[in-house]
């Protein structure tokens, strides 16, 4: 087999004459273009929003771009960062989850009664916290499985419900203020990445870049097949080398990073990792593309929607007791429709298809970053909630128009 | 490999690599399927015909899985089995091109080709393998595909179709069935599907192929299994049946549209030809 490549003149995945080659600079532009014009988007217009917003703030409020303004923002758009994760994975499916609000509510109420009036540690007290999504998330798998209730309205019905757990929860004193010296509100608030370990995290992610490539590349050409473009390979690595450097850099002046904010990006790269490179993922997407074809392929499409159901109420869990930590206590107001719709809305506006099959873990990224920047900038800009409340729906009929346009752009090329 | 057959019940049951009796399957008020028998030899291909709404997908779906009988026997490989659903089908070794492809618009070649039968170390799947074996079939196929890293979304009609095909040679299948394999391909290209299932018997596979294209039947085809209204209306081999036979069996009419059109044709000044 590999003899009769490495004699063969062209690689195998490149001997079809009208394969649009994408080699050099000139073919990796078209090939972008026409990815563009076929209603790929990829998530070029939530970067395109994002440099606009930030832009639009600055001229307004140049402390809009400071550095302590950028911690805070990243740091607060974690916990909900993590929520609108779990939005991703259920939109991928085609399904919606209206209750990671209440969800996130629930279990940060059920660790703070845990911690605060049953005296557990807060490991203990976040592991019950973590249990309530567990549970949360089957009893939703069996209602869909087993009964065929759609996940719109089993999830509207949690929302009002564990609204309900939640005040139950919290009892008649309406607030519970967690301990001071828990470990949790020491993670959440006051831990920061500087220094030296900062940019370590920039040199490992860069060399960790380089390495798959590398991998790819050796693999590829014993395959006999065509390997990664170096040149735009070295000019990514440099990019984010350079770009995240400067950004750490920056942040450096004010605390750096924060640990919230690192693990929300780990959890990102994470699930961007199982979602691309595992059976499951694939499995995901494939499920969410075309169910059918799914089932007919063997695949358990059950345990896919078991296993996403539970995954999305876990994060809506995890989000909420790092959210309580960071507000330092558990009131009747947590985790209400504001951080239901700000989820949904941040994984949506990442450009995740709410048509199912069509999206990726950075959206849940990209999303919230823009929607916290835009309450950051209005918060700065002395406005109201009201205003935030308007442009953020604003935002949101953007990013879904987007969507559909791309989709029908998609239909029209023939590829709908 | 293939000695000439007149009927399948004279046909040894433990020779069939598959055999349907009895099948009954009911859609609320429609019997798709009434009682009926098919069998498969290894290196035998069996071609399923009869009219649309005949109950040939129908069949082709309990076979692999999708569909649950109402009543009947399967016995695949001497064994009596019951295929609960296609990754039951999958393990037996049925593979199966459906009538309307399932593919996944999302997905691109590579991942629509190994869905379900993924190449993976320990759940991470191995890319760089599927790729090559990707290649390695569609150039079995002949196919005329662009790049196999696209959504399948962007590809032909005829495209799809072979990548669904190629879809049922992965893994080691025993029996494949094609359920209208050929309706959207190009003259080549359908040739090329007529080379591997000729392939696909000499390699010892038993083959179900449902065609309305009569020429490709009677080309390929050992024997002709004719369904009308959801039963065995007749059972042919190739070379006994003329093409006005099958006509007449898939109709169930001697006095057919498709033998007054062909009789219009030879006389046209005829009109009455009781
Ligand atoms: N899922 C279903 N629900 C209800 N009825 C069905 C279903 N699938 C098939 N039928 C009915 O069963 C009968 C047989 O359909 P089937 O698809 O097997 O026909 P076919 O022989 O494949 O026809 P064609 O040549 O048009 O593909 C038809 O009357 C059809 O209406
Ligand atoms: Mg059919």
């Amino acid at each position: 087999m590999s003899e009769a490549t490495r004699t063969a003149a062209v690689a195998a995945d490149l001997a079809d004459e009208r394969l649009i080659k994408n080699e050099g600079v000139g073919g990796f532009l078209s090939s972008q273009l026409n990815r563009l014009r076929s209603g790929d988007l990829g998530n070029l217009p939530v970067v395109l929003g994002l440099v606009i917003i930030c832009i639009g703030f600055y001229l307004q409020n140049a402390r809009f771009l400071s550095s302590r303004n950028l911690v805070s923002i990243t740091q607060y758009a974690a916990p909900i960062g993590i929520i609108a994760l779990g939005i991703v994975l259920i939109l991928l499916l085609g399904e919606i989850d209206l209750s990671v609000g209440s969800v996130s509510g629930m279990a940060a109420a059920v660790m703070a009664v845990l911690m605060v009036n049953n005296g557990l540690s807060t490991t203990v007290a976040m592991l019950g916290g973590a249990l309530v999504g567990l549970t949360v998330g089957l009893l939703y798998a069996a209602l869909y499985i087993w009964i065929g209730i759609p996940s719109f309205v089993f999830s509207l019905a949690g929302l009002l419900g564990f609204q309900g757990v939640l005040l139950f929860v919290l009892g008649s004193t309406g607030t519970i203020n967690l301990s001071k010296d828990s470990w949790l509100l020491e993670f959440t608030r006051f831990s920061f990445v500087t220094g030296w370990q900062s940019y370590a995290i920039v040199a490992l992610i860069v060399l960790v870049y380089l390495g798959t490539e590398w991998r790819v590349t050796v693999r590829r050409t014993a395959a006999g097949l065509t390997p990664p473009w170096w040149p735009l390979v070295i000019v990514k690595a440099a990019a984010i080398a350079v770009g995240l450097g400067l950004l750490t850099w920056y942040v450096n002046i004010d605390r750096g990073f924060s640990y919230l904010w690192w693990l929300f990006f780990g959890l990102v790269v994470v699930v961007d990792y199982a979602l691309r490179r595992t059976r499951w993922g694939r499995h995901v997407y494939a499920v969410g593309g075309n169910e059918e074809a799914a089932r007919r392929s063997g695949i358990k499409v059950n345990r896919v929607y078991v296993s996403v159901f539970v995954l999305t109420s876990l994060f809506a869990a995890f989000g909420g007791l790092l959210a309580a930590g960071l507000q330092t206590s558990v009131s009747q107001a947590t985790g209400t429709t504001d951080t239901n719709l700000t989820a949904i809305a941040a994984a949506v506006i990442g450009g995740t298809s709410l048509f199912g099959g069509r999206g990726t873990a950075w959206a849940a990224l990209m999303g919230v970053l823009v929607l916290q920047a835009i309450t950051s900038g209005l918060n700065l800009a002395g406005v109201e909630s009201e205003v935030r409340f308007m442009v953020t729906g604003a935002v949101l009929i953007i990013a879904v128009g987007i969507d559909s346009l791309s989709r029908r752009a998609r239909s029209s090329s023939g590829s709908g | 490999m293939t000695q000439p057959l007149t009927h399948h019940e004279a046909v040894p049951v433990g020779d069939s690599v598959l055999s349907l009796t009895g099948i009954t399957k009911r859609f609320g008020a429609v019997q798709a399927l009434t009682d009926v028998s098919l069998e498969v030899r290894p290196g035998e291909v069996v071609a399923l015909v009869g009219d649309n709404g005949a109950g040939k997908s129908t069949l082709v779906k309990i076979i692999s899985g999708v569909y649950q009988p109402d009543g009947g026997r399967i016995v695949f490989d001497g064994r009596p089995v019951a295929v609960h659903g296609p990754s039951d089908a999958q393990r037996l070794g049925i593979a199966t091109v459906f009538q309307d492809l399932a593919l996944c618009d999302n997905l691109d070649v590579v991942a629509n080709l190994f869905l379900g039968q993924e190449r993976a170390t320990a759940s991470i799947l191995n890319e760089v393998e599927m790729e090559q074996e990707a290649w390695r079939l569609l150039r079995t196929l002949s196919a005329k595909i662009p790049s196999v890293r696209i959504p399948i979304a962007s590809l032909s009609g005829g495209q799809r179709q072979t990548v669904a095909i190629a879809r049922s040679l992965v893994g080691q299948p025993k029996v494949v069935l094609l359920d209208e394999p050929t309706a959207a391909l190009g003259v080549a290209q359908t040739a090329e599907v007529l080379n591997l299932v000729e392939r696909l018997r000499e390699t010892g596979l038993g083959v179900i192929l449902v065609s309305h294209n009569m020429a490709d039947v009677q080309a390929v085809a050992d024997r002709i299994v004719v369904l009308r209204l959801g039963r065995n209306a007749a059972d042919f081999a190739v070379e006994e049946a003329t093409t006005e036979e099958l006509v007449a069996a898939i109709t169930g009419a001697s006095d057919n549209v498709v033998a007054e059109r062909a009789s219009r044709r030879t006389k046209p000044e005829d009109q009455d030809h009781e």
